[in-house]
């Protein structure tokens, strides 16, 4: 597809790996990771910024997907669901998420993942009150929370030990 | 007798791990080569005739799929129970939103454009938006009488009890519409092939309900139709019977179109255009003696159906049943009626009639212990069901359930007694007044009556030539673990290991039909099928000498590779079957309406904060009687997630209407609790099993909707003194309680209402 | 998401000097978006009117935070996690700092900035009351040159500001007089996280010789723009607290805003829990003179 008149390319890295795109400065980050870059992962639940389904690393920052259009991630480091544990073992998070319940239906699961890995970063040593703060902006309509905040407090034990 | 290994404990999710990796796939990550996308043309009118339609300039028409009423092959409908809700609007539209046009294009970023760029000239009519308005018939928008049904239950003799009183205890309840609010918005993608028929791909709880509206809709045989469920990001009961239209949509678009067609919505269009629950308003009128032993009552329950039939009458009649909740009714009379409104019709969502009748008894419960002068468990504990009675409906509790005993197990828990003495010594000082509050309760699992026998469910398991087996159901995976517990049934049935069992992928071509996913029957229901059908794989290689009745794993697994590789792959099929001694009548709505129930007593602590009025739960205790425990980890999952419902039912969902339209059709304004909103939910179980479920078990996916917000609400007048018989209950509606409160109490000089 | 982005041009200069350069050049015609977490949904609802967007986005010299003797200069790129981490911020104006805690989830403070909070002019915007209270003066740039107004004067009208055309915010400057003064803030929303005000205040005070020697008191979301309660605070100020002025100042407080019902509440609710606010700030403040 050639470049129309008002695209631009744009160079990122994405999951450690340099990735450029030829699109409109106006698309949104989360279209261009699931559509262009093929990483579904990352999900659109409101549009808004106010349920975290799409929530991605930018730059080490924890951000909504759906709120950045791709222009104001050029050069920016992009993580996803997709790149933090390799193809063959689970990240922690996502193991203690399975043993304590913290996925049901999946489709926030990989927001949480993100929210949760950006969190334990910040603070390896999370309380509850930090892990209910830390995921406060990512919507779960199927658990009540309880066991995703578990699960996530069972990851920041076992990575302590 | 065999010692469970698998049934009973936390196995991993069946497709947890391609969820918590992001691989799982929804159906917006599906992409078809040469897919066009849909979108929709809806009625910004609540009642009406359609004059005309034009098509603005500015926009290459011709590039588009234009799909109108016209194009359908078949019966304009979405079949269901009565077919009156057109698919597309044709010449007439009852309810803002109704569906008018569709359109496709190759990019989806020109069709909101589009869609606002048809202009439709209506010549309106006046239109009805509340059930009140909808009953005084001063206008008639459906039907002779704008009543899509009725029901009548009658029980011993209701009007000799009046006389026989020492209270009549009178409260009106009401509760508001609620939006299932799956993460996942609706979405389907539909194919066509001259050959093939139509294949439609979708975020769905019922491929056969699909299944049977498609074939209507394009005049096409059964085996040309083929709907196959994709991972689904959360339902609720808002992919019941919803999914249905949204995949007529796009079948009707890639039939004119030939290509492959993408309709997902967007949230704004979700809210506001598809389904929620059915407001509700309940009358009670009871009478009782001076202990607060329940005579006899009448009970007057209503819910706001919306626009056309769609599940009404089945939604109205579990919230009947339901009515008169887990107590002895020597005599009453429940009157129960679903009304049309020009809003957008309501339809399933977890707990479907019962939470809102169920909310209006466990208020009057409290009320009539007021009036009486005894607590509120008090009076629960003298009016409480037993085994060898009957429900409301005549059904005889068979079962041995201690209500008693389950109470004391609760208000054990939550510290019941102790912390209401000690809140209402310290309220008196506070400006943050602290109460407890109590919901007793019950919810039947399966279909009602004889629904199970009218669905005739069939489930298949089959051998396969790795020696592993596979569950064939059309019951569909949302969240709640049905693969998972679907699997344990099976693996322990034959003496498998779990992993040594699959389930296929729900799609009509594959799999038989085991009903719809609803009504707390899969576990039940369906997987006392999957034991049947498990046991025929067994018998059928016991029979051909492969195996013996006492077998290993490792024989079995043996005997099925062996038997599969001479004979191919083989099922074995399980249809239901209705216990004996479960008889209902569906004119006199009598006799055994489930063939089990649930049992549940919940217990919220909640703080009013008397600077800004909003409520906050500060603790919640959910214990329930559920037959057996299947999975621990799933079961706690479905009950806590189900309270969080229940608290966003009660706290904080509300949905503004204005013109039979939704105004706050986006999740900024539409407010479900975050994590930081919700108190620790403290689920037990008690498990007394069930005869008719599969390993004991009884359905507890609607239970935990049931009993939050009358427990809630009991609560804040506990705290406060006043009490409130509606919900959503917002920190706005609690001041207006508090300021009329305080006008009467000043106006009186009275010492309060307690 | 009910754009085409292929109608719209979003520009990403690098530098300030190019990006006011663009804006004089073309005044009016470009709309700066910072983070995004205001125009990005309105984009996304398809409701966005500005069809050309310069980037703000990460602009080295609006993204610092300067201390000096006598103030804190915080520029307007700076998100609210920065102000949430910078520790002159959380020391000396815990009212900016804790708005900066409110304001969205973790991911929307990442991105949402004090200028575009500033600038896009909510009156529910949770930092603005804290700027008023701290009597913050805003640095306004443009190829024209630099003015400096204060900041109680940026708003003019429901969702208009003083900025021109060809105009940004460079930064916030906050003067550094705060020290010994009790802070008070408090936000009501629809829930305890991620939520639009429904009414929210932000007070400062200090008592001397058993008097309320200063006091400042503003509120959102209960006004077209964000204010400060002024004849409240003169009722206030230089007397001792007691029952009979707090009751009057809660009346006071309610004559001085005009709230109105919207889609998240109405102006009965607003109204009576400003006034129990601020009467919670007043007997705060009076436990200090006990």
């Amino acid at each position: 597809m050639s470049i129309g008149p008002a695209q631009c390319e744009i160079s990122l890295t994405v999951n450690g790996k340099p990735r450029t795109v030829r699109v409109y400065p106006m698309e949104r980050l989360l279209d261009v990771l699931r559509h262009q870059l093929e990483l579904t992962g990352a999900k659109e639940g409101c549009g808004e910024g106010e349920c975290g389904s799409c929530s991605i690393l930018m730059d080490g920052a924890l951000v909504n997907s759906c709120l950045v259009p791709i222009l104001q991630a050029q050069g920016a480091n992009i993580v996803t669901v997709e790149g933090i544990a390799d193809a063959s073992a689970l990240h922690r998070l996502q193991q203690s998420l399975l043993n304590c319940g913290g996925a049901q239906c999946g489709i926030c699961t990989p927001g949480i993942v993100m929210a949760a890995y950006h969190l334990l970063r910040k603070n390896p040593q999370p309380s509850m009150d930090n892990i209910k703060e830390g995921l406060s902006g990512n919507l779960c309509r199927c658990t009540g929370y309880a066991q995703i905040c578990e699960a996530v407090a069972e990851a920041a034990a076992h990575e302590a030990r | 007798m065999k010692t469970e290994s698998i049934v009973g404990m936390p196995v991993p999710r069946k497709e947890g791990v391609e969820k918590v990796t992001g691989r799982a796939r929804y159906i917006d990550d599906i992409v078809l080569p040469g897919m066009f996308y849909g979108a929709t043309v809806r009625s910004s009118i609540p009642r009406g005739k359609i004059k005309k339609i034009t098509f603005a300039a500015g926009v290459p028409w011709d590039e588009f799929v234009i799909v109108s009423a016209k194009d359908i092959p078949g019966a304009n409908c979405v079949a269901l129970i009565v077919d009156d809700q057109p698919c597309l609007a044709d010449g007439i539209v009852n309810h803002r939103e109704e569906p008018i046009l569709l359109l496709a294009h190759s990019n989806r970023h020109v069709l909101p454009k589009a869609v606002n760029s048809v202009a439709i000239e209506y010549d309106p009519l006046p239109a009805l938006f509340t059930m009140e308005e909808s009953e005084r018939q001063t206008r008639v928008i459906w039907g002779t009488d704008n009543t899509f049904k009725r029901f009548l239950v009658e029980k011993g003799d209701v009007d000799s009890v009046w006389g026989k009183a020492d209270y009549i205890v009178e409260g009106e309840y009401k509760t508001g519409a609620q939006e299932q609010l799956y993460i996942e918005n609706n979405g389907v993608i539909a194919s066509f092939d001259r050959k093939k028929g139509i294949t439609v791909w979708g975020s769905l709880q019922c491929p056969y309900y699909v299944h049977k509206a498609l074939m209507k809709l394009l005049a096409l045989p059964e085996d040309k139709v083929r709907v196959v469920q994709m991972e689904t990001g959360g339902a609720f009961g808002g992919k019941e019977e919803y999914p249905s239209m949204i995949a007529s949509h796009a079948a009707l678009l890639a039939m004119k179109s030939g290509k492959p067609v993408k309709i997902v919505y967007d949230r704004m269009e979700d809210m506001a255009a598809t389904t929620k629950r059915h407001p509700s308003r309940t009358r009670h009128r009871t009478a009782v003696t001076r202990d607060g032993k329940i005579l006899g009552g009448e009970i007057d329950f209503v819910v706001d159906g919306g626009a056309y039939t769609t599940l009404s009458p089945v939604v109205l009649s579990r919230g009947t049943i339901h009515a008169g909740g887990p107590y002895y009714w020597p005599n009453i009379r429940i009157s129960a009626r679903a009304v049309a409104t020009n809003v957008p019709p309501h339809g399933a969502f977890r707990g479907f009639g019962a939470p809102q009748s169920l909310f209006a008894m466990e208020r009057h419960m409290d009320r009539i212990a007021a009036t009486v002068g005894i607590s509120p468990i008090e009076v629960r504990r003298r009016n409480f069901l037993k085994t060898g009675q009957t429900t409301t409906t005549e059904q005889t509790i068979q079962e041995p359930i201690d209500l008693d005993k389950l109470l004391n197990r609760a208000l054990t828990y939550s510290d019941y007694h102790e912390k209401r003495q000690r809140f209402h010594k310290e309220n008196v000082a506070a400006t943050y007044k602290k109460g407890i509050g109590i919901a007793t309760f019950l919810h039947g699992a399966g279909f009602t009556g004889s629904g199970e026998r009218y669905l005739a469910s069939v489930v298949g398991v089959e051998g396969c030539a790795d020696g592993r087996v596979r569950v064939l159901v059309s019951s569909t995976e949302f969240g709640q673990g049905t693969k998972t517990v679907l699997c344990q049934i099976a693996a322990e049935t034959l003496g498998l290991q779990y992993e040594d069992v699959d389930i296929a992928q729900a799609d009509t071509e594959e799999v038989p039909n085991s009903g719809p996913t609803v009504a707390s029957r899969t576990v039940m229901v369906v997987g006392k099928l999957v034991q049947s059908a498990a046991r025929g794989i067994e018998q059928t290689l016991i029979a051909s000498g492969f195996l013996t009745q006492e077998h290993s794993r490792k024989e079995f697994r043996e005997a099925c590779a062996k038997y599969a590789s001479e004979h191919g792959e083989f099922k074995s099929w399980a249809r239901y079957e209705a216990p004996p001694g479960i008889f209902w009548d569906d004119e006199k709505y009598r006799g055994e309406a489930y063939a089990a129930y649930a049992w549940a007593i919940y217990v919220a602590e909640v703080t009013v904060d008397v600077t800004t009025y909003s409520v906050t739960v500060d603790d919640f205790v959910a214990l329930q009687e559920v037959g057996r425990v299947l999975h621990p980890v799933l079961a706690r999952g479905q009950i806590t997630g189900g309270v969080a419902q229940g608290i966003g039912f009660t706290l904080y969902e509300k949905v503004v209407w204005q013109e039979g339209r939704m105004q706050n059709a986006q999740m900024t304004n539409y407010i479900m609790p975050t994590s930081a909103d919700l108190p620790p939910i403290r689920v037990y179980f008690e498990e007394l099993g069930n005869v008719h479920g599969a390993f004991g078990a009884k359905g507890i996916g609607e239970l935990p909707m049931d009993g939050p917000a009358p427990a809630i609400v009991n609560a804040i007048e506990d705290a406060l003194g006043i009490g409130f018989d509606f919900i959503p209950l917002l920190p706005e509606d609690i001041l207006e309680g508090v300021a009329a409160h305080s006008r009467v109490s000043d106006s009186h000089d009275s010492q309060g209402v307690r | 998401m009910r754009s085409d982005p292929a109608n719209f041009e979003l520009v990403a200069p690098g530098n300030l000097s190019a990006v006011i350069s663009l804006m004089a050049k073309h005044p009016g015609e470009w709309t700066p978006i910072a983070g995004g977490t205001d125009l990005m949904v309105l984009y996304s609802a398809g409701k966005l009117t500005a069809r050309k967007l310069v980037s703000l986005w990460n602009l080295p010299e609006l993204r610092q935070i300067q201390v000096s003797d006598n103030e804190v200069v915080v520029g307007a790129g700076c998100t609210y996690t920065d102000l949430r981490e910078h520790e002159v911020v959380v020391r000396e104006f815990p009212l900016l700092a804790s708005a900066a805690c409110w304001t969205g989830g973790i991911a929307n403070q990442n991105r949402g900035t004090l200028g575009g909070n500033i600038v896009n002019a909510s009156p529910a915007a949770d930092s603005l009351p804290a700027l008023l209270v701290y009597e913050a003066e805003v640095i306004l740039v443009s190829e024209r040159g630099e003015r400096r107004v204060k900041y109680v004067d940026f708003h003019t009208g429901y969702k208009q500001t003083l900025l021109a055309l060809d105009e940004l915010i460079r930064a916030v400057c906050l003067p550094r007089q705060f020290a010994g003064y009790i802070s008070y803030s408090r936000k009501v929303g629809a829930r305890n996280a991620q939520a639009i005000s429904k009414v929210c205040v932000a007070a400062l005070g200090r008592v001397a010789d058993d008097v309320v020697a200063d006091v400042r008191i503003a509120a959102g979301s209960v006004a077209p723009v964000p204010i400060r309660l002024r004849e409240t605070e003169q009722l206030v100020k230089g007397k001792a607290m007691n029952a009979s002025l707090v009751s009057q100042v809660r009346e006071m407080a309610r004559i001085e805003i005009h709230p109105i019902d919207d889609i998240r509440s109405t102006a009965a609710y607003r109204s009576a829990v400003l006034g129990n606010l601020v009467a919670g700030f007043l007997e705060r403040l009076s436990a200090q003179i006990a």
